[in-house]
């Protein structure tokens, strides 16, 4: 997938198992794009504060925040996306929080199949709207979304009420939502992972399961932390002479006695790529999407240096 | 919470002592690896029988435990798969996977109080979504069903690896949550107008809901609310039984004989989490047994004897290279040599960061231990082993 082909696109969701650097990628996505010119706006879904880290941006809410130019960062708040709509659809104004409302979300919510969903896909296709029809800033709306066991329920939410809910308002509601979902020049669904087997099982899992029970389309799969190749097969070769007796031992003569820990390093490097790309060979197989492939970053773990970095690999790899 | 440095203890005594280790921490840790290593190591250690349960086991492993695939049933690991291994166990492991949605159903089964209201309930169109999503209900069966494996007494050890949640104590609070819900105004609400005057579908909204119907109504409309009014009622007839027991799975959670190990890697995101899990065992009065640093580079092997080799190879790699006996391509040695000089010092910077984080620890139970990081990626019962062999040395 070339750079122009992804960020055309009006709406990227990032899902990805926990812990494979979701966020960081969804925060680096959105710097390619804000670099490329566009204004942007970042949601965070699960609102714990992990994009704001990424951008060292301090706290965010639901009303969207400028962290840089062209970035703006913007917290889910299920409650407040209730209130919005109620105000903007049903015309309840609510003043101030909800309230004892509050109690009531959080109880209907949580029993019923698809609320919170509906409230949250509802505001992020809300703001692809607005943005599309000259109301919002937005040329790209990047969705930090919820981790790949619950991106399904959250993207199908639209559909899923309407299964449901026989009647009434929502009902209405929802059916713009599934036709912008489903749009390919507008909307697309990327998986972050790592090249590690649960993550890229996951993956799979995750991109049979958006084929069949979703009409949203697919975009890219982007693989992080992927370990540098560290020989050529020559190169490896002669990197088995150089450990053979007796040159390994005048290895140990010529540099000290720490060549040992230095080969055994290199070894420990090797293997974990090894191990690492027979799950990409895996990913291949079995998955057909474009393949984004973002570097182990040795000297970086976190931070706005962090989202930079990634965001320049990102940008190399889509041709930017 | 002791104030000691150091790696000192291993979780060797609390795999002795204790009747449950409950594993927890964030996603991609390595949690379920080093639960159902630690059960390896009790089993190769002590006699009696071991139970490690999972949650979401990589398919390989599953397999290796021989549980792919089998639901909420127990199985031992068989002999044979030790010795494969090249290990004497002692007890015996056994292992067992959460099913969910079968964890559930007999949960209903067992607390509604007639055999019709069962049914009633499973055959329910929301019953399984309902069960998917709301009060945390993985996390809460998750404990439940830990409950009714420790009330057999049918282990000496019972390991438990924890669902993958948005925030991993979720679970903890899963029971009381439960109860709340059951107790709770809202369920109250939702249900009264089907309730009074026993006609169902009747709707007599007291003053007191009336404001809920009006706004639930306009949002979701009256057949859909009327259907989950329904679902609740039916399940609001395993109420006593569902409080209950959720209290005495918290009390079971916060007894001496069960213990928690938080299972974090030295990267920035996953340690803070690790230590807020920490902090929240500690304040929440439960008993935080252990810190398992997992994955992490082999202190050993990046020490300064090795970053002094490195430099050198560096900085002389063609002169080095011209050196050595029966080598004629210098320039592809010294292009080898270089590359492991920069390797090693790249991932120097990887082990000294993980050292610092690791002074840092804000956060110390008596039993802090090291796993370092394998080449492959664990999948069998060998493998397990070698982890193990690190939780609990000797």
């Amino acid at each position: 997938m070339n750079g122009p082909d992804l960020l055309a696109r009006r709406l990227l969701v990032v899902t990805g198992k926990g812990g494979v650097g979701k966020s960081t990628v969804a925060a680096a996505l959105a710097l390619v794009a804000a670099r490329q010119g566009q204004r942007v706006l970042v949601v965070d879904v699960d609102a714990k504060g992990t994009i704001a880290d990424r951008f060292e941006a301090g706290p965010i809410g639901f009303k969207p925040k400028e962290v840089m130019p062209g970035v703006s960062l913007l917290a889910m708040d299920t409650e407040a996306s209730l209130a919005e709509y109620l105000r903007l659809n049903l015309r309840v104004p609510i003043i101030g929080r909800l309230g004892p409302l509050a109690g009531m979300l959080d109880f209907v919510a949580t029993a019923a199949p698809g609320v919170k969903e509906i409230l949250t896909i509802g505001k992020v296709c809300w703001e692809v709207r607005e943005s599309m029809e000259g109301r919002a800033d937005w040329d790209l709306v990047v969705v930090d979304a919820a981790a790949t066991g619950h991106v399904i329920a959250q993207l199908g939410a639209a559909d899923a009420i309407r299964d449901l809910v026989a009647v009434g308002p929502v009902r209405g509601q929802t059916e713009w939502m599934s036709e912008l979902l489903a749009d390919p020049a507008i909307t697309a669904l990327n998986v972050v992972t790592t090249p590690e087997e649960m993550p890229i099982e996951e993956t799979i899992d995750l991109v049979g399961q958006a084929r069949r029970e979703l009409d949203v389309p697919l975009g890219a799969v982007i693989v992080n932390r992927v370990l540098p190749e560290l020989f050529t097969r020559r190169d490896e070769e002669m990197f088995g002479r150089l450990t053979a007796s007796p040159v390994r031992e005048e290895l140990a003569a010529a540099v000290g006695p720490g060549s040992e820990a230095v080969i055994a390093a290199a070894e420990l490097a090797v293997a974990m790529r090894r191990s690492r790309v027979a799950q990409l060979v895996r990913l291949r197989a079995e998955v057909d999407l474009p393949t984004l492939y973002l570097p182990y970053l040795f000297a970086r773990s976190q931070g706005r240096r962090e989202t930079e970095m990634v965001a320049t690999a990102l940008a190399a790899e889509l041709g930017l | 919470v002791s104030g000691s440095s150091g790696s000192s203890r291993s979780i060797e005594a609390l795999l002795a002592t204790k009747e449950i280790v409950v594993f927890c921490g964030s996603g991609g840790v390595g949690k379920t690896s080093v639960a159902a290593a630690s059960g390896v190591a009790a089993a190769t250690r002590m006699d009696g029988k071991v139970l490690v349960v999972t949650v979401d086991p990589a398919k390989r492993l599953a397999d290796a435990l021989g549980i792919e695939g089998i639901g909420n049933i127990e199985r031992r690991v068989p002999d044979a798969a030790f010795t494969e291994a090249g290990i004497e166990p002692r007890g015996e492991l056994w292992a067992a996977m959460l099913d969910t949605k079968q964890s559930w159903d007999a949960l209903v089964m067992r607390h509604a109080p007639d055999e019709e209201t069962a049914h009633r309930i499973l055959d329910n169109r929301l019953y399984e979504s309902l069960t998917e999503r709301f009060v945390q209900s993985h996390d809460y069966v998750a404990m439940e069903r830990l409950f009714e494996i420790h009330q057999t007494g049918k282990y000496d050890l019972i390991i438990v690896d924890t669902p993958p949640t948005r925030n991993a104590l979720d679970f903890l609070d899963a029971p009381a949550r439960m109860a709340d819900f059951f107790g709770g105004r809202l369920l109250r609400w939702l249900t009264a107008p089907y309730r009074v005057g026993g006609k169902r579908g009747a709707r007599m909204i007291t003053m007191a809901s009336k404001p809920f119907y009006s706004v639930a109504d306009r949002i979701l409309g009256s057949q859909f609310l009327q259907d989950i009014a329904e679902f609740f009622l039916n399940f609001q007839s395993m109420y006593d039984g569902f409080v209950a027991r959720s209290r005495s799975v918290e009390a079971l959670l916060h007894d001496k004989r069960t213990t928690f190990a938080v299972v974090t890697t030295l990267e920035d995101a996953p340690l803070r989490e690790g230590e807020q899990f920490c902090d929240e065992l500690v304040k929440r009065d439960f008993n935080l047994g252990a810190l398992i640093l997992n994955k992490t580079l082999p202190l050993a092997t990046f020490g300064p004897e090795g970053a002094v080799a490195a430099a050198r190879l560096r900085a002389d790699a063609p002169t080095v290279a011209a050196g050595l006996t029966g080598i004629d391509d210098v320039d592809a040695a010294a292009r080898v040599l270089t590359t492991i000089g920069t390797a090693f010092e790249n991932f120097a910077v990887v082990a000294r960061r993980e050292t610092e984080l690791r002074s840092e620890l804000r956060t110390r139970p008596d039993v802090v231990v090291d796993v370092p990081t394998f080449a492959d990626e664990i999948s069998d019962l060998g493998g397990l082993a070698r982890i193990a062999r690190h939780l609990a040395p000797g």
